[in-house]
């Protein structure tokens, strides 16, 4: 386990490290908001052409853009805090041979950009919220639980990433395509409903599916997410939490040696 | 050493790097065929051992110069003691905060302001956001930018650069200063500033401080004590004076081994030199006199056909290893766009301007802006009374380094 009174110690870097990403993502063009909202857009677009339109999928929401929209900005919240961890020790060679400081700064810090943008998401939910028109259900009060669960795992699973890819080159090049393969896996841009009964089994041992219908439920009302999958998801956040800490801390001395 | 309580103690230090592949970064096939090879392969392949067996005590208010060639152990040693990377044997212990200046701005980015960078260098060096609050204007001004605060830094100018980043460090208040050659940079009125600084930090305020240089000049005026590091040992340690005089002593046997068997070198090896020869253009031969045309030749070699971007330059020392002058490929015609794989580097000296004496020839090579072969001391110039002037005799000896054209009138 890492030093956690060390990490601790070294808060004011944590924040300096995640003020100065934010500051560099948003001063340089307005497109740094801009692209945080298209991407959304694109992604809620496509999946409701594809989704709800070709394969002709039941949404359970009022339309299959919000449906598929709110999915997105979940998930970016997750794959975000994911990549950009799982990048973070990497990025900062320079750093990590130049000077001391816990190296689990890294991938934490990685998670203020990543909250940035998700508020900006959020934001823009709720504008088209506005629009369409929707009733907000009591649900919400459990938004944040969701929100949590998602980037817990994130950060988990990114933290192991960036410690296994100082070893590891190609971790950075599988990493990608993981992500992707985990969009689809998960209910992002179709409803757990419409998984086959057959396959529904094993599709609630994905962590990330409990907290994706929790998000929607919370956000659009469409249906909550079953007991166990809610279990499956805090005990995947808790896991990979865990488990970041334990191979970063195996890995923490080799990373100046090796990078 | 003395009775002052300790800083610093370290016991059997050593650290290994392993060679090849194995410690590299790798992809999981060559992990696996690693692994796969280990299998009955024995003992471990080539160890290198960057430090070996090192023992050192450092009391408050001490200042200790560190130094010794390339490739000696001192950048090892100086990132044991931050705690960048793990020895793999032995022990460092330390009495209290440490602060390390390894390189001078540290996590500085081009398009932050200076008040921005001020912050972020600062906690990156270990301070807390209150403490860097609370000396911020002493901050500003000992770096003396207050006009420039909110510019990007990407807009400085490279003195005011290094002005603002020693700044940041020289605040961090850490009761251990472990400083790293930065002192190498920077206008001649702001390094007297630095050292002045670190002197300041060591007696006035009973701190330690752990000192890298080349610049032995700087070692002599800055610590009362140096240890010498040789081959990653420490073969000497006491007296600064006396071991700066070790050290010159031991680069004489320097002059006996050829440039392409030296191993302390630092570099890519995007291009590797190979040796050096220095001819005496006016009157032939291998003689340098002083006032003739000088050449110095430097042959290089490379695994790549052509080299893009390439960058050399010679820096001569004196008797003290003091630097008296760098003849850079950038000065006059720019660098070399564009150079064979293999090849000679030519610089002309015209009127040799030294004094007759041992200089010593530092070469220092970038190819694409990165460093591709450094090698402190690669090579000795012995010069010869010569006659200099032109006036048909030889010109006094012992009067100085250098000759320079001039003319007395009397009207």
């Amino acid at each position: 386990m890492p030093d956690w009174r060390e990490v601790w110690a070294f808060r004011d870097l944590c924040l300096a490290l995640g003020r100065r990403d934010v500051t560099l993502r948003y001063r340089q063009t307005l497109l740094g908001v801009v692209w945080v909202v298209l991407q959304p857009v694109i992604a809620g677009g496509v999946f409701s052409v594809i989704f709800g339109r070709v394969a002709r999928l039941e949404s359970g929401a009022q339309s299959y853009f919000l449906f598929a929209y709110a999915g997105f900005i979940a998930w970016s919240g997750f794959s975000n805090a994911l990549s950009r961890a799982a990048a973070s020790v990497i990025g900062q060679g320079n750093l990590v041979t130049k000077v001391f400081f816990p190296r689990l700064i890294l991938p934490v810090s990685a998670l203020f950009s990543t909250t940035v943008d998700f508020l900006v998401g959020m934001a823009s939910l709720l504008v088209l919220f506005a629009v369409v028109g929707s009733p907000i259900s009591p649900a919400v009060v459990t938004l944040p639980v969701w929100i949590l669960l998602l980037f817990a795992m994130g950060l988990g699973l990114g933290t192991i990433a960036a410690a296994l890819s100082v070893r590891f080159r190609d971790v950075q090049h599988a990493l990608p395509v993981l992500v992707q393969l985990l969009l689809y896996a998960s209910p992002v841009a179709y409803a757990t409903a419409v998984v086959p009964e057959s396959i529904r089994a094993w599709f609630v041992l994905n962590p990330l599916a409990g907290a994706l219908d929790g998000f929607r439920w919370a956000c659009i009302g469409t249906a909550p997410p079953s007991g166990l999958s809610v279990a499956v998801a805090i005990a995947g956040a808790i896991g990979s939490l865990v488990a970041g800490a334990l191979v970063f801390t195996r890995f923490e001395r080799q990373i100046a040696d090796v990078i | 050493m003395s009775s002052d309580p300790p800083a610093i103690a370290i016991r059997g230090l050593s650290k290994a790097y392993r060679l090849g592949v194995e410690n590299a970064a790798t992809t999981f096939r060559e992990a696996i065929v690693n692994a796969v090879a280990r299998e009955g392969a024995g003992p471990d392949p080539a160890l290198l051992w960057a430090l070996r067996d090192v023992s050192l005590d450092v009391a408050r208010g001490e200042t200790v110069g560190i130094i010794g060639r390339n490739g000696a152990g001192k950048s090892t040693l100086l990132k044991l003691l931050s705690r960048i990377t793990w020895p793999t044997e032995g022990e460092i212990r330390l009495y209290g905060r440490i602060g390390s200046l390894l390189e001078v701005g540290t996590g500085f980015h081009p398009e932050l302001t200076g008040r921005e960078n001020i912050f972020l260098n600062g906690t990156i060096l270990g301070m807390r956001r209150h403490e860097i609050r609370r000396r911020f204007d002493e901050i500003v001004a000992f770096a003396e930018i207050e006009r420039f605060l909110d510019t990007p830094v990407k807009r400085y100018s490279s003195g005011m650069y290094i002005r603002l980043a020693f700044a940041v460090a020289a605040h961090l208040d850490p009761e251990i200063l472990v400083v790293d050659e930065v002192l190498a940079v920077g206008d001649s009125a702001f390094q007297r500033k630095c050292l002045g600084k670190m002197g300041e930090v060591a007696r006035e305020q009973g701190r330690a401080v752990l000192f890298v240089s080349h610049n032995m000049v700087a070692v002599t005026a800055l610590c009362r004590r140096a240890v010498l590091l040789e081959h990653g040992r420490l073969t000497e340690d006491g007296p600064a004076g006396a071991v700066v005089q070790r050290y010159l002593r031991s680069l004489e046997s320097l002059r006996t081994t050829p440039l392409d068997e030296r191993r302390d070198r630092t570099g890519n090896g995007a291009l590797r030199l190979e040796s050096v020869t220095v001819r005496n253009v006016t009157a032939g031969g291998g003689l340098v006199r002083c006032g003739d045309d000088v050449r110095i030749e430097v042959r290089y070699s490379s695994p790549h056909a052509t080299l893009r971007d390439v960058h050399i330059d010679a820096i001569v020392h004196g008797p003290l290893d003091e630097q008296l002058c760098q003849l850079s490929s950038a000065s006059q015609r720019g660098d070399f766009a564009e150079v064979p794989g293999n090849g000679t580097f030519t610089c002309t000296i015209p009127r040799f301007p030294f004094e007759a004496g041992a200089y010593r020839l530092t070469l220092y090579t970038t190819v694409g802006g990165d460093i591709a072969d450094w090698v402190m001391h690669a090579a000795v110039i012995e010069v010869e009374p010569g006659d200099f002037f032109g006036t048909g005799r030889m010109n006094d000896e012992g009067q100085g380094l250098f000759l320079v054209s001039h003319q007395w009138d009397v009207t």
